[in-house]
């Protein structure tokens, strides 16, 4: 084997090094001295996913909710326009499929917070560590299993000659006619959301020193005054991190009035999806998902005030 | 926060870019007849209804002609339009469209015609389905007709016992909260075809051609109809259990429906009203940039021949193209040529009113009638 080749290859890999060495060291200073520029470098890549993949969808979004479609041929027509708005404002169906959402999503969230916080409390305050163990499974366990499959048991349960009516038969009552109507869509969400209700409420109850319990009643606070007036406040922020779950998710949800609704059930998705799928009018579309959008907005912006935040 | 709105503004130019990319054409697409089917090019993408390209007939096309099928299944018309207008069109060689898609894939120009005399069996087909208007203009045939059926109203026997023979059924408050119809905008001919024959000072001669007044006393109706609804259905499986668990009683159905649930055992028939029924009729389709135009006229020649078309009819519970598909049918199912009317074929199609996309220009060339997008927006307005 010849020695030149090797001692030169030698050589030059290490001014190589060097030189790299004292460019990294050089640019290491530089961050070092601008603590700014090293934050900016290290966001970059997920500010720049985040803009791109979040940020110009909903740009993409809002632009061609001022768009029309052809109905013909379905192409899009870029003339600027206010008519998707207008009759989506302008439409009794429009308006009311809006706020059936929206009243629903509060139904629903209002209903997890009744069942969620008794529950939590349960979970702090007086279950041993085995039945906390036990109860967090149970909580768990259902996110498990699909959601689609979780919906259809519950149109069984509902079915006219379905679990329930069987049940009741069997007890002596009269069968109920629940299935397919917006009372069965209340209970199926307000099942399935509940286990994002109940975690960050438990989480919240969590945090709160017992001391402070003790101290509330040697001041001769009653057990109600003590609830209302230290664990409510003090748990208000798990409740609204729960509430942003619940609402958001029943606000979105599309599947389940398809599944489990009967006429006079769909939700704002569900008009969406049909525009996208069904007449194929994107803009229509685009323009009636903004106020799932704008209603989440504001929502949020409550939830932020009351600091719901620092607990997720 | 400079850099923040000039990346915004980025993100936002980009987005538009992203949406302006769809080119924008819409006219018929001119002839570009092959003089004879050449070689395969191995392969051919197609998008299908679910059970239209079973591998029972698909694997011995492949075999025979070396063009391996690509199988996309839409769930709907308007999926199957925008699948072949996907990237620019020219990504799916053929679409099993229906009659409620074939006219909007014409005048968007995404299919071409096709050359029948290069199809041998087409001289087999049923007469009115050589040329139907639902996928031949202009004397162009854009679409080769596949396989037809009607829209029939299903009920349970156990609860209904002599058959009804009016369309009114659905519409009679003695069935309240028994009735389901499907979820389809295109459900409001079906209403309008009962109201032709019951409302007569109406004056409407075609379901699909309704002016705004017409279209004005059938949503009245189906909004009357709503109370009696227990659900509107999505999806074939969602009625079969509606009727299965004795959710609903009496509902408007495909032969499907009925097939599947006298299978599992269910009390249930079928029957076309003395109105007579609205129903499907699919079409072979071939996309106007498609990659593999050999393998295309192999396939639709492969799937219009007796023993095909018979095949198919038989799995899906429909009513084949090809008039010789009679015996390979009896073969295969004793009596099922008479079952599903092939038989019969030239006078029974005249019974049915085919799906077609409504459009704002009348037959007769006026621009008084409704066209789908007020149809669909109608049909939010019904079910609320």
């Amino acid at each position: 084997m010849n020695d030149r080749p090797h001692t030169v290859s030698v050589s030059t890999s290490d001014r190589l090094s060097a030189v790299l060495s004292g460019a990294v060291r050089r640019v290491s200073v530089i961050l070092w001295r601008k603590p700014g520029l090293s934050a900016g470098l290290l966001l970059a890549p997920p500010l720049g996913w985040f803009l791109l993949i979040y940020i110009a969808a909903l740009a993409a979004l809002f632009i061609s909710a001022f768009w029309t479609t052809d109905s013909f041929t379905g192409e899009i027509d870029r003339t600027w326009t206010l008519s998707n708005f207008q009759a989506i404002f302008g439409s009794e169906t429009y308006r009311l499929i809006a706020l059936r959402t929206i009243f629903m999503a509060a139904a629903v969230t209002i209903t997890d917070v009744i069942l969620a916080f008794p529950f939590a409390y349960f979970m702090v305050r007086l279950a041993s560590q085995r039945q906390r163990v036990a109860l967090f499974t149970l909580v768990l366990v259902p996110l498990w299993s699909s959601y689609l499959a979780r919906v259809y048991a519950w149109r069984l349960i509902f079915a006219h000659e379905g679990v329930l009516n069987w049940v009741l038969h069997g007890l002596g009552f009269q069968s109920i006619e629940i299935g397919y109507t917006n009372w069965a869509m209340w209970i199926v969400f307000s099942y399935i959301w509940l286990p994002f209700m109940i975690m960050p409420i438990y989480a919240a109850l969590e945090r709160i020193p017992y001391s402070l319990f003790e101290a509330s009643l040697d001041l001769g606070a009653k057990a109600w005054r003590t609830f209302f007036k230290v664990i409510l406040p003090l748990a208000m922020p798990g409740v609204v991190a729960g509430s942003i779950f619940s609402f958001s998710l029943t606000l979105g949800d599309y599947i389940t009035p398809v599944l489990v609704g009967g006429p006079g059930s769909d939700f704002i998705g569900n008009v969406v999806y049909a525009n996208v799928g069904i007449a194929n009018n994107v803009p229509f579309a685009a323009a009636y998902a903004s106020i799932p959008l704008v209603v989440m907005g504001l929502y949020l912006m409550a939830a932020r005030r009351s600091g719901a935040f620092d607990v997720m | 926060m400079m850099n923040l709105t000039r990346t915004l503004a980025a993100g936002i130019s980009l987005g538009t870019a992203i949406a302006f990319s769809a080119s924008a054409f819409a006219a018929p697409a001119a002839p570009n007849y092959p003089q004879t089917i050449g070689k395969g090019e191995g392969a051919l993408n197609i998008v299908a209804w679910e059970g239209y390209a079973e591998d029972s007939w698909i694997k011995p096309f492949e075999k025979e002609t070396g063009c391996v099928v690509n199988r996309k299944y839409a769930g709907s018309s308007d999926e199957m339009v925008t699948l072949m207008r996907q990237g620019g069109g020219g990504e799916y060689d053929l679409v099993s469209a229906s009659g409620d898609a074939s006219l909007r894939l014409i005048y968007g120009g995404t299919v071409q015609p096709i050359d029948v005399k290069l199809i041998p069996d087409f001289e087999n087909f049923v007469p009115d389905l050589k040329a139907p208007p639902h996928n031949t203009v202009k004397g162009l045939h854009y679409g080769l007709s596949y396989e037809w059926g009607p829209n029939v109203l299903l009920y349970n026997t156990d609860k209904i016992a002599a058959a009804p023979t009016s369309w009114s059924a659905i519409y009679d408050e003695q069935y309240k909260g028994k009735v389901t119809v499907p979820d389809n905008p295109i459900q409001i001919a079906d209403a309008a075809l009962y109201l032709a024959v019951k409302d007569p000072s109406l004056g409407i001669k075609d379901p699909y051609e309704l002016t705004e007044k017409q279209l004005d006393a059938v949503v009245a109706l189906l909004k009357q109809q709503r109370s009696l609804v227990k659900k509107y259905w999505a999806l074939a499986s969602d009625e079969i259990e509606l009727f299965k668990n004795g959710d609903v009683v009496i509902g408007a159905a495909w032969p499907y429906q009925t097939i599947t649930l006298k299978a599992a055992g269910a009390k249930v028939a079928d029957t076309i009203p003395t109105e007579g029924a609205t129903g499907w009729a699919d079409s072979w389709m071939l996309s106007a940039k498609t990659k593999h135009p050999n393998c295309a006229y192999k396939f639709m020649a492969y799937v219009s021949t007796p023993a095909v078309q018979a095949q198919q009819a038989l799995y899906f519970g429909e009513t084949p193209a090809n008039m010789k598909a009679c015996e390979e049918m009896d073969k295969a199912e004793a009596g099922s040529c008479a079952k599903y009317h092939l038989d019969e074929a030239t006078t029974y199609i005249k019974k049915i009113k085919f799906w077609k996309t409504p459009q704002k220009t009348c037959s007769d060339g006026s621009q008084t009638c409704t066209d789908y997008s007020v149809w669909q927006r109608k049909w939010q307005e019904v079910k609320g």
